[in-house]
């Protein structure tokens, strides 16, 4: 990789409060344009890690760069190249949706004709070009996340870290949202953003898995999925789904519930299909389809973490 | 640093502000409540004082001098004691506030032609009321003087006057600016001690650390609305002490406002690097309450002189910038003093303020601990 093209790099990064370990020795590098995605359960470390690539929290062990410049000594230089959106919504509840607009651009100095271009851009972006009065507070929470993140991305910052941008919205809001993320991307901007939802990792062009403060798994999500799951996931349909689960439960089979579907993860699909058909024929339950499927990341996960 | 950033934060803090009627409201009421509740406790109402009479003389005249006392609005008798020593208790039980004492050769004295003494012992505890009352006194023995004997030149009734608890006895005109100098203190640091504390208690303050703006941009933008407010509330105190309290303002208006403005900025300054080490807004604003409220009551020379306190506490009144405040407003509103005169008062009230000023600024991380 081209050092010119490194984004963010990072190198044993360690963050400690008191004798605990939010964040363990964690070393990786984001390319320039990329989209790259924290995945971990809450606490795992993610929050910690992304405040201290934003200059906002000291590391106690490590190092790191961000747009070239050093986490620790040049944090300042840091914070006028990147925007930031925090997992907590942190603009000003009791200000307007233009009334915060304009305050972000005085802080990140955008001045002139662009301060009004700029404006508009989050306006439109956010879906408040009719709302520029209305108090932030009373907006819904995917609303909020939006103007959040046009706020942050007011100066145009070649790099946007998002800690969680779509925890608590709709899922309708979330895919806009994630709209908006590939467009940021395609215009070169460098994406890092944290997540706990699973489905959203597969959004991204790579990413990394932590927890407990460890990256535990780092790749594309498909090298993820082919790497780390030497086992198979069988999908199978039933007209009883919940008596299904229980049946092949006992008789050794490790099935979890997938909506209204059923993954059973085994070593080897030839002898294992034959024998839940069998099972399930056994305790009169109809077998609608059994597949093999692409393991999910929630597969490679869970997989991961049990070897842990 | 940056004007437009700066003024980017005074603005929002001032919507803010705005939209806060209850501090808004506090803002402004607090030094006009402040002055009513501790400026009428100086300057009371001063009718049917209550007094207490002791006639040793039981003449004719003596009685006629005490009825005149009873007569008038000013004074309510509230009782007749026969010995010099039962006033004490009276006075010491707070149920009289005046002693009126007739010696017993009072009206022999009248009548040869001689000054007549009279004592008068006052409550000088509420200094304020003990001066109106000295006045009344003189006004009601004057008057008995006259319509007795129109012979005689010279004062008949001479008043020997002793002030018991407070023998200064200063009057209300010197109080209320020294008043006006303590208030200021406590508003100016409340005013921001809430401000920075805020924003980390509501989350806002990690988005705003994550831009690049520059700490000093960052507390001149947050002092300036909290500026304009203490300029407001000074001005509010100044009118009160002039048109209500009828303080003389000999002193030019434009030399106070400048040097209130250069005392605002300190005691601003104070209160935000209260809230900047505090973090939490109710631990703030009670700092900010005890750090300035004690002080500068004690230790400003408002309750008590400089010169009369032990030395440790003398130079420990060097750093309390009420002090110069207090003495820079009463010589401003009773003397007239132009600035040469208050050259000491003013540059280290100057110096607090760019000490603690710098402090805040050292002490603001954007950083989260
Ligand atoms: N300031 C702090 N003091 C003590 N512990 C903290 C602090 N911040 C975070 N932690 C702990 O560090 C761990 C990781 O937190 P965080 O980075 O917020 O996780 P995530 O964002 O992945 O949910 C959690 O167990 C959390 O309790
Ligand atoms: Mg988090």
């Amino acid at each position: 990789m081209n050092e010119n093209n490194i984004a963010v790099k990072v190198e044993g990064l360690t963050r400690t409060f008191g004798d605990f370990t939010a964040v363990e020795r964690i070393s990786f590098s984001v390319s320039r344009g990329e989209i790259y995605g924290f995945l971990g359960p809450n606490g795992a470390g993610k929050s910690t890690t992304i405040k201290m690539l934003c200059g906002l929290l000291l590391p106690t062990g490590g190092n790191g760069t961000v747009g070239g410049f050093d986490i620790v000594k040049e944090s300042e230089k840091i914070k006028k190249t990147i925007g930031y959106m925090s997992q907590k919504f942190s603009l000003y509840d009791d200000l307007s949706v233009e009334e915060n607009i304009t305050f972000f651009s005085g802080m990140y100095g955008v001045t002139g004709k662009n301060k009004k271009e700029r404006k508009e851009w989050v306006l439109e972006m956010s879906g408040l070009k009719d709302k520029r009065a209305v108090i932030t507070k009373t907006l819904p929470g995917g609303i909020k996340q939006r103007l959040a993140l046009g706020c942050a991305l007011l100066h145009e910052p070649p790099v946007i870290f998002l800690d969680e941008p779509t925890s608590g919205v709709d899922p309708v809001s979330r895919r806009n949202f994630w709209s908006l993320i590939y467009e940021m991307a395609k215009g070169g901007t460098t994406v890092f953003v944290t997540t706990h939802y699973m489905d959203e990792a597969e959004h991204c062009d790579r990413l990394a898995l932590i927890y407990r403060g460890k990256i535990i798994a780092e790749g594309t999500p498909t090298e993820l999925k082919v790497q780390y799951m030497s086992r198979y996931v069988l999908e199978i349909e039933t007209d009883r789904t919940f008596e299904a689960l229980e049946v092949l439960n006992r008789s050794g089979f490790e099935t979890a519930l997938f909506g209204s579907l059923l993954h059973a993860v085994v070593d080897d699909t030839k002898t294992a299909v034959p024998e839940i058909e069998k099972e399930l024929e056994k305790a009169d339950i109809k077998v609608i389809r059994i597949d093999k499927i692409m393991p999910s990341l929630e597969d490679v996960f869970v997989t991961l973490i049990e070897s842990a | 640093m940056k004007f437009p950033r700066i003024r980017a934060i005074a603005k929002k803090e001032l919507i803010q502000i705005r939209r806060d009627p209850l501090s808004l409201a506090m803002a402004f009421l607090m030094p006009v409540m402040l002055l009513f509740i501790f400026g009428y406790a100086i300057t009371l109402d001063v009718n049917n004082l209550k007094t207490v009479v002791c006639d040793l003389d039981k003449s004719m005249l003596s009685r006629e001098l005490a009825a005149q006392f009873g007569k008038s609005d000013y004074f309510t008798i509230i009782d007749r004691v026969h010995s010099y020593g039962e006033i004490d208790g009276y006075l010491d039980r707070g149920e009289a506030l005046v002693a009126i004492s007739i010696p017993r050769d009072f009206s022999e004295n009248i009548k040869r032609g001689r000054p007549a003494e009279l004592q008068v012992i006052v409550d000088g505890s509420d200094s304020n009321t003990a001066t109106i009352a000295l006045g009344y006194i003189s006004a009601v023995t004057g008057l008995f003087s006259e319509k007795i004997a129109v012979r005689q030149s010279p004062p008949l009734i001479e008043t020997r006057v002793r002030v018991w608890f407070n023998e200064e006895l200063e009057s209300r005109n010197y109080i209320i600016p020294g008043l006006i100098a303590v208030i200021m203190s406590v508003i100016a640091a409340l005013l921001t001690s809430l401000t920075v504390a805020r924003e980390w208690e509501r989350g806002t303050m990690e988005q705003l650390i994550s831009t690049p703006v520059k700490t000093q941009e960052f507390i001149l933008g947050k002092l300036m609305p909290y500026f304009l407010i203490g300029f407001i509330d000074m001005l509010i105190s100044v009118l009160l002490a002039v048109f209500l309290f009828d303080v003389p303002m000999k002193g030019s208006l434009f030399l106070l406002a400048g040097l209130s403005s250069l005392f605002l900025f300190g005691g601003l300054s104070l209160g935000m690097l209260i809230s900047i080490v505090a973090k939490s807004q109710l631990v703030a604003s009670q700092i900010a309450m005890v750090a300035t409220f004690l002080p500068a009551f004690l230790l400003s020379g408002f309750m008590y002189a400089i010169p009369n306190m032990p030395k440790p506490l003398q130079v420990i009144t060097y750093a309390i910038p009420a002090r110069y405040f207090v003495s820079i407003l009463k010589d401003i509103f009773l003397k007239g003093n132009a600035l040469h005169m208050l050259l000491f008062e003013t540059s280290l009230l100057g110096l607090f303020a760019l000490v603690v000023f710098a402090i805040a600024n050292k002490k603001f991380k954007k950083r989260i601990e």
